[in-house]
């Protein structure tokens, strides 16, 4: 019976083309590439992360520099493509320039916490024992303060300035990263296919790199692309409060709060660094979802 | 001088090359095997109680035999077959394996072992990387063991041949995309990729629908006969280990209360726990409908068994003599079948000692 129902499954197989045995993350990017959605964010992203970087080059007029004859004009006022702020400084040049200082805010910290965080959290799951109560204990601390205060409450002991600011936001990341990193590598430990690999001879570095990283990668990814909008947000309101980003470098954070007393005037105008972290926040969202969808195997 | 050093060849050599003893030394032998796992309470987490869920158990598996392990849920088994595979650390016991100790000073490495004995468990899908397409899945093993990246891959599309199933169609699914039997199917090619002289079977068709089961037996007898293997088959199902093995061990408590060849059990079991277990079964006769089961209540909790036999507490011939001292392991008609009961012990002092047949 069981030889038939082989034999006519070979005969079917045999008619139509072998697909090529594809790994993991080939396979992810097979996903992503007919996920038209993801890809129009993601382009949006690297559209902003390029005018940022070539803001030197493309910003009309220097960004510092005040004229006080042009405060607070509106969109196309002259050779202010974006109007002015109200300081007089060319909104555009500012917004490019700002661009970059709001992106670094925004990526560096949770790169950095998610290396960090995700070591962390892998060793503790992995692990277990005292290690875990160790490391996961550690991470309890930092939990105990909420992350807007915590952040505010480093930069602020350690001063301003951006490095600052970006310690301050890379601290507050480790921990919730690490609790993702845990709880997902805990989970994959307990299954069989981890025994199985370690009953085939195994080490646990092998291991570790072969069955649990391709499992508890994607969650950790996931969850880190989720905070840099966070990220970019908090670093904004870090320099609002005068503690991450310092006058007059350009940062969206910043502008926004320092147009806040013109919005009667030049309501355009002053929207307009809220309306590139809503764009940019919303791109990075909204890739990241994508990036759930097209990790997710079963999709 | 040369600058390149070859890598040492440490591909598995064929399975029939590795056999050492010869056919009459036992592939596996296991003495006074024991763990007993702490419960940790308290405030700082101290040992406050031990659960003894493999309690000195010793046998042998002899060259090219099926040895069928049965009980109840919680008796052991899967630990019994961890202990084996060294995935947990045993408390006490030795395991002999083809002649030579598993040890890694003198004797056997834990590698060696590994490449000679491999484990099919029950869960078909938290068995799979579900991140690996299955013919990775596979190949994992030799890789690990240092075949080379192509020699490997093309050892596990032959391996999907061997368990039926057509490489350049499975080769590239990933364990979601199969049905439980198939991925039952690569598990056993899975287990097969090192070259294994002896499989574990831990519940490995209990969790497959009776046809697909019934497919997957077909299998697991042809390649036992192809490759020349053993087989531990742990199951819960007393028919199909009927069907396969050629001799049974009966677990119980963490335990070994009886063990023998399969037909002189079935026909003839000689301690009062297996009868009840072989009466539980369901008859394909009317007539022999039964309204009482054979074996009322949970087994006792292993952490505070009863003293003497731990059958006792639900055995229907208890006596005194039963909880006081605890039955050895015995030859009971011959020599190949051995039974654990103060009942097939003629000097034991229990009532019913000696008589032939007691429990018919």
């Amino acid at each position: 019976m069981s030889d038939v129902n082989a034999a006519t499954l070979a005969d079917f197989a045999a008619s139509e083309a072998s697909p090529p045995v594809r790994g993991y993350w080939a396979s992810v990017g097979h996903r992503l590439r007919y996920d038209y959605a993801t890809l129009f964010f993601l382009s949006v992203i690297i559209v902003v992360a390029l005018l940022a970087i070539c803001a030197p080059w493309l910003a009309p007029f220097d960004p510092t520099k005040t004229a006080m004859a042009y405060r607070l004009k509106p969109v196309g006022f002259k050779n202010f493509m974006l109007g002015t702020d109200d300081l007089g400084r060319d909104m555009l040049s500012r917004l490019l320039w700002g661009g970059r200082t709001s992106l670094i805010m925004g990526m560096v910290p949770v790169g950095v916490a998610t290396v960090i965080g995700g070591f962390l959290g892998v060793l503790a799951g992995f692990v277990g024992g005292r290690v875990n109560t160790l490391i996961m204990r550690a991470m309890d601390i930092f939990y105990a303060f909420p992350s807007v205060l915590l952040a505010v409450a480093i930069s602020g002991t350690l001063g301003g300035g951006i490095k600052n600011g970006m310690l301050a936001l890379t601290i507050v990341f480790i921990p919730p990263l690490c609790r993702v990193a845990e709880s997902a590598t805990t989970l994959v430990r307990g299954l069989d296919f981890v025994e199985a690999a370690r009953a085939s001879g195994a080490t646990t570095l092998s291991i570790i790199l072969h069955h649990v990283l391709g499992n508890v990668l994607s969650p950790i990814l996931i969850f880190a692309s989720s905070l840099i909008s966070v990220s970019i947000l908090l670093g904004s309101g870090l320099s609002f409060l005068g503690l991450g980003v310092e006058p007059p470098t350009p940062d969206w954070g910043l502008m926004l709060s320092a147009l806040r007393s013109g919005i009667y005037i030049q309501p355009l105008v002053c929207a307009l660094p809220g309306v590139a972290i809503f764009i940019t926040s919303l791109s990075f969202n909204l890739v990241s979802d994508g990036l759930r969808q097209a990790m997710d195997v079963k999709a | 001088m040369r600058l390149i050093t070859e890598r040492p060849d440490t591909r598995p050599t064929p399975a029939a090359s590795r056999d050492r003893g010869g056919p009459q030394q036992p592939i596996l032998i296991v003495n006074g095997l024991r763990k007993y796992f702490p419960i940790k309470g308290g405030l700082l987490q101290r040992k406050v109680a031990e659960v003894k869920a493999v309690d000195g158990v010793d046998f042998s598996v002899m060259k090219g035999e099926t040895l069928g392990i049965v009980g109840e849920s919680g008796c052991g088994k899967s630990t019994l077959a961890r202990l084996l595979m060294h995935l947990i650390p045993k408390d006490e016991g030795e395991l002999i394996f083809d002649g030579d100790p598993v040890d890694d000073i003198r004797g056997l490495s834990l590698r060696d072992l590994r490449r000679d004995l491999q484990m099919v468990f029950q869960d078909s899908y938290s068995s799979l990387n579900p991140r690996l397409p299955i013919q990775d899945s596979i190949a994992y093993g030799p890789r690990v063991h240092g075949v080379g990246k192509a020699e490997a891959a093309a050892l596990a599309a032959d391996l999907l041949n061997k368990v039926g199933l057509r490489p350049s169609m499975f080769g590239a699914r990933y364990p979601h995309e199969l049905s439980g039997g198939q991925r039952q199917r690569v598990n056993i090619a899975r287990a097969l990729a090192l070259d294994p002289r002896m499989l574990i079977l831990d519940e490995a068709v209990s969790a497959l629908d009776k046809s697909v089961e019934a497919q997957v037996l077909n299998l697991l007898s042809r390649l036992k006969r192809e490759l020349n293997l053993t087989y531990l088959f742990i199951s819960h199902d007393l028919s199909v280990v009927q069907y396969v093995s050629d001799r049974v061990l009966v677990m119980y408590l963490g335990q070994v209360v009886e063990i023998g060849p399969v037909d002189a059990i079935y026909a003839a079991p000689r301690h009062p726990y297996t009868r009840a277990l072989l009466d539980s079964r369901l008859s394909m006769n009317p007539l022999e409908r039964m309204s009482e089961p054979p074996l009322s209540g949970d087994p006792p909790n292993p952490v505070n068994p009863p003293s003497g036999c731990r059958f006792r507490t639900r055995c229907a011939f208890a006596e005194s003599v039963c909880a006081e001292r605890q039955p050895r392991l015995a030859a009971a008609d011959g020599g190949a079948h051995l039974v654990a009961c103060h009942m097939a012990d003629a000097e034991s002092g229990h009532g019913r000692a000696g008589l032939s047949a007691p429990l018919h």
